[in-house]
């Protein structure tokens, strides 16, 4: 049976690994090789690796790290952050990354997950959406945010995740900034709501307090895929205690 | 031990390679035809698209090659489709080595296309009989990213479940395939290369 996903996230500056809330105050967490390492052995689905800096003089050092990390794990490996050409992807594969991650530059550029789709696979390409709800005398609804959640856009979350799988993603990676860092729990209906509508795996992101979180994203939600970080960094959750608990509420997971 | 990978239009080797330097073994990546005639073990790996992968390997002549070697070849998620007769993706002809066709999965409400996962892989019979599979327990989880599957055969070494029951594994003479990306399926991914080398 295929099994829900545990999805380790390294949040990556200057070569280390970082964690805030809400996507500031920002608290060293360890070196990516050896965390990454030990998240492999601990029976992580796979890796995600989000370069929050990604300035050009940093490029070289995050290929080197991918590297690094790539050589070390067996398991899948997803790097992010600042990529904006087949170029970019390009270099990111061949340093050994088996998937990348979008977000600012696809609102930007639409047409790039098409081309990225044609050129590299949809297997590989993962769009990131960054969502904040907004409520104002007009409206009120989920709306995609750019640049580490601090701009709003125009886009509809919901219509903008439909958009990004008709254009070839091959995933997403849905962040609620409503609940990012806060440990509240993942933002369930929305995630149920993109779920339901999507025929593209949905890994949902934000907000991940308990072990309980994880069972409702997976059932209520109707994740394919939970991710966290500093639960894990900071060890307030273990992932194999994490695993056993949902195997044993009857949650499909690889032990 | 002279291991050759199969250069061609298909995607990232990267993470194969890697795999194989994580075991200890020694490669080359090659298009060569005299380089891959005279490896030891031989792996095709492939992500991508069916028409374009076999476009590449008619233009390189490759199609006509690797019909024909003797040594042990693992051909592993496109590479392994690549091996069969034809794909539903785009109609393709393919290679012909195992003479049974790749079919698109049928939309089924509740299963996503492509299955992207870890999904288990168990024997057809009671337990494991073939090389590549020594050491594995009974069910194992293996890494899947695929929209296209080969049915149950009498080539099947390993068969999984997902929408409905499909070979994991192939075997026929020399030739071995592989849906899963064993170069990113744990540590059963990397006993499977081991096993591979050993045959």
């Amino acid at each position: 049976m295929l099994t829900k996903r545990i999805i380790p996230c390294l949040d990556i500056k200057d070569g280390r690994t970082v964690k805030g809330t809400n996507f500031v105050n920002l608290r060293d967490a360890g070196d990516p090789v050896e965390l990454g390492a030990e998240y492999a052995r601990q029976g992580a689905d796979e890796l995600v690796f989000l370069d929050i800096t990604a300035t050009v003089e940093e490029r070289k050092t995050l290929l080197d790290l991918v590297r690094r990390v790539a050589h070390t794990i067996n398991i899948p490996f997803c790097v992010g952050g600042g990529i904006g050409s087949v170029a970019d992807v390009s270099k990111l594969l061949n340093a050994g990354a088996d998937k990348v991650s979008i977000n600012s530059s696809a609102v930007r550029n639409p047409q790039l997950i098409n081309e990225l789709a044609l050129e590299f696979g949809s297997q590989c390409i993962v769009v990131a959406i960054d969502t904040r709800y907004i409520a104002n005398e007009n409206s009120f609804q989920h709306i995609v945010h750019t640049h580490g959640g601090r701009k709003p856009t125009e886009l509809k979350t919901i219509q903008w995740a439909k958009e990004v799988e008709d254009r070839g993603a091959g995933e997403i990676l849905l962040t609620s900034m409503d609940t990012d860092g806060t440990k509240a729990g993942f933002a369930i209906e929305l995630t149920a709501e993109i779920s339901d509508n999507s025929n593209i795996p949905i890994i949902a992101s934000g907000g991940a307090g308990t072990m309980e979180h994880f069972y409702d994203v997976f059932t209520t939600g109707k994740a394919d895929a939970g991710l966290a970080a500093s639960i894990f960094h900071f060890k307030e959750i273990g992932i194999p205690e994490l695993k056993n608990y949902l195997k044993n509420k009857q949650i499909p997971m690889r032990i | 031990m002279k291991v050759v990978i199969i250069k061609y239009n298909a995607g990232n080797v990267q993470s194969v390679m890697y795999a194989l330097e994580r075991i200890g073994a020694s490669y080359e990546l090659s298009d060569d035809a005299e380089v891959i005639r005279s490896a030891e073990r031989i792996i095709f790996p492939g992500v991508g698209e069916a028409s374009t992968a076999m476009k590449s390997l008619r233009e390189s002549g490759l199609d006509k090659i690797i019909p024909k070697l003797k040594q042990p070849f693992l051909g592993t998620c496109v590479g392994m489709q690549l091996l069969c007769e034809s794909s539903e993706e785009n109609n393709t002809e393919c290679l012909g080595v195992f003479d049974i066709p790749i079919l698109k999965f049928p939309r089924v409400k509740g299963f996503k296309v492509p299955q992207t996962g870890w999904n288990n892989i168990v024997s057809p019979e009671s337990e494991w009989t073939n090389p590549l599979c020594k050491g594995l327990r009974a069910s194992e989880y293996v890494y899947y990213n695929h929209g296209y599957y080969a049915p149950l055969c009498d080539y099947t070494v390993a068969k999984t479940d997902y929408i409905l029951e499909y070979s994991a594994m192939l075997q026929r003479d020399n030739f071995f395939a592989a849906q899963f990306h064993s170069e990113i399926s744990g540590d059963v991914g990397e006993q499977i290369f081991k096993n591979f080398l050993e045959i």
